[in-house]
């Protein structure tokens, strides 16, 4: 069954100064459990259709439906994690991976334990009284999931959630995240401008042409490649192939566009 | 190696609390030598001791006024008006900076005014107020609140409309409401700034209160100024003078050490 269906899509945003489309025409649906990455030149509209189907904006053409839902505002199905992990400096770490629930008004003694065990599964119980401040950049977007988790979405939106990290903690959060969704089989779509990443995470990845964005190519990821972990289906000949396949599309994308 | 370190520390921590005392003996000697030569000036007649008084006169005017309680009550009720204004003008001005967020079009269309309003001396409005509300402490209060209220709408406005669009996106996808959103986010994220405008705003309660004074009361420092300038009694003058420094001071130094204490709390 399919989770979120995606019809027609456009997005216009006005200025004063310009109309500037930022998607047109995406078509797309996403399965039940399946996770899919987005990658494309950078300001071809990933984070706008992200945004979309979070419900923070409406498109200007076509919708979006969520278990057969159309998204008029954001729901509590959806889950959102930025680029950079957004804790709130003023509370503890208890208290943010709690705001969602709190502010969902679903905050009680079940919802706080689910929350805390989450934070226990990622290593970092200990941190519970430690404010933002005191961890690391790998901890503080693991503690972004453990926030974006605990109001239990069944649908995972992720705009490039490792780009800010070095190089071995995104391998090592690449595997968490991976093994964490399929535990609880959940949803994602992954905006990503790193390749390997993709290959490594999804079982779907669509490559979206620069602006207008319009969905350019779909690649689907061999099944060898999906069982794996992140870590492992990086040292695999099949995503060297598809590595290889994925870099010359967007390569001639992104000559176009010079 | 490692001795001589700890050495050097202490030959430079030792550096330090000599010229802290130097800096403090020239502080302490500018004082004396202010006072001192203040009061041989006068006995010697190189000033008129009647317009510009002298220290001893002062402090016996002081005791005087101590014993007989009337200082005390003029000091209360200047501070008790002074604290009073700059806490309405931070919460008014607050509040206000809290509507023209929610509503970013009556934010534009106030925006006008809010600019006149705030180039326009609040201190030439006195007697407006004291018509509008009588002579006495509302006025007065009105007029310490009055001088910093706009400022404080504008910054506070400012720093409520410059909160990283991030965090708000952060509540928004778990369905926060705008009250939600303000609560949640705004309102502490900008907690540091409202209190930092404390400070000011306490300077500025100080003018429109002594202002106030100066135009309406009969109790209170400013009075004094204005009485002791009426009947020609320079001591008095020079003794409130005095005395709002010291306190103006006290109070300042007060709401930073709230201030410290808050944003420790804070971090
Ligand atoms: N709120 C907005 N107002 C106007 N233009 C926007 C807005 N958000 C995004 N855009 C424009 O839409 C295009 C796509 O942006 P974005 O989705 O952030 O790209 P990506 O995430 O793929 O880098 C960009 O050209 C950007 O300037
Ligand atoms: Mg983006």
């Amino acid at each position: 069954m399919s989770i979120v269906k995606i019809n027609n899509v456009d997005k216009t945003f006005f200025t004063k100064k310009a109309a500037t489309t930022a998607l047109k025409d995406i078509s797309l649906s996403i399965e039940d459990g399946e996770f899919v990455s987005l990658i494309g030149p950078s300001g071809c509209g990933k984070t706008t259709l992200l945004s979309l189907i979070a419900g923070l904006f409406q498109p200007t053409n076509g919708e979006i439906n969520i278990e057969g839902q159309q998204i008029l505002r954001p729901s509590p199905k959806t889950g959102y994690m930025l680029q950079q992990d957004y804790l709130f400096p003023w509370l503890t770490i208890e208290q943010n991976i709690t705001l969602g629930l709190k502010t969902m008004k679903k905050l009680n003694e079940t919802t706080r334990e689910n929350a805390l065990s989450l934070l226990d599964k990622m290593g970092l119980l200990d941190k519970r009284r430690d404010y933002p401040s005191q961890l690391s950049g790998g901890m503080r977007q693991r503690v972004a999931l453990v926030r974006m988790l605990a109001t239990e979405p069944s649908l995972l939106l992720l705009d490039e959630p490792f780009s800010a990290l070095d190089y071995q903690t995104k391998l090592k959060l690449e595997d968490l995240v991976s093994l964490t969704l399929k535990e609880q089989k959940k949803t994602a779509i992954l905006v990503t401008h790193d390749i390997g990443e993709a290959i490594a995470m999804s079982d779907r990845i669509i490559l979206l042409s620069a602006r207008p964005g319009t969905i350019h190519q779909v690649f689907d990821v061999p099944e060898v490649l999906r069982q794996l972990a992140p870590f492992k289906a990086r040292n695999h000949s099949e995503y060297n192939k598809l590595f290889q396949h994925i870099w010359k599309e967007l390569e001639s994308l992104e000559e176009e566009n010079i | 190696m490692k001795k001589k370190i700890s050495e050097l520390h202490e030959q430079y921590k030792h550096k330090k609390r000599i010229e802290k005392i130097k800096i403090i003996i020239c502080q302490l000697s500018i004082l004396i030598f202010f006072f001192a030569s203040w009061e041989i000036a006068s006995r010697m007649r190189w000033i008129d001791p009647l317009l510009f008084s002298m220290p001893s006169r002062v402090w016996n005017l002081f005791l005087e006024k101590i014993q007989d309680g009337s200082l005390l009550t003029h000091a209360s009720v200047t501070l008790f008006e002074t604290i009073a204004g700059f806490i309405l003008g931070t919460v008014i001005g607050t509040f206000i900076a809290a509507i023209l967020w929610w509503s970013p079009f009556l934010s534009r269309v106030l925006d006008p005014y809010l600019v006149v309003l705030n180039s326009m001396p609040k201190i030439a409005l006195g007697p407006i107020l004291i018509v509008g509300l009588g002579p006495g402490y509302s006025s007065i209060i009105a007029m310490g609140a009055l001088i910093s209220v706009i400022i404080t709408t504008l910054v506070v406005y400012n720093a409520f409309k410059n909160v990283d669009e991030n965090y708000l996106k952060v509540v928004q996808t778990f369905g926060a409401t705008k009250p939600q959103s303000f609560t949640s986010v705004v309102l502490p994220a900008t907690l540091p700034t409202i209190i930092s405008t404390l400070k000011v705003n306490v300077g500025l309660s100080w003018v429109g209160v002594i202002v106030g004074e100066f135009l309406v009361s009969k109790q209170g420092l400013g009075y004094m100024i204005i009485y002791g300038f009426q009947v020609f009694n320079f001591n008095l003058v020079i003794l409130s003078l005095l005395v709002i420094a010291v306190l103006a001071t006290v109070m300042y130094q007060g709401v930073e050490l709230l201030e410290r204490k808050l944003m420790k709390q804070l971090q």
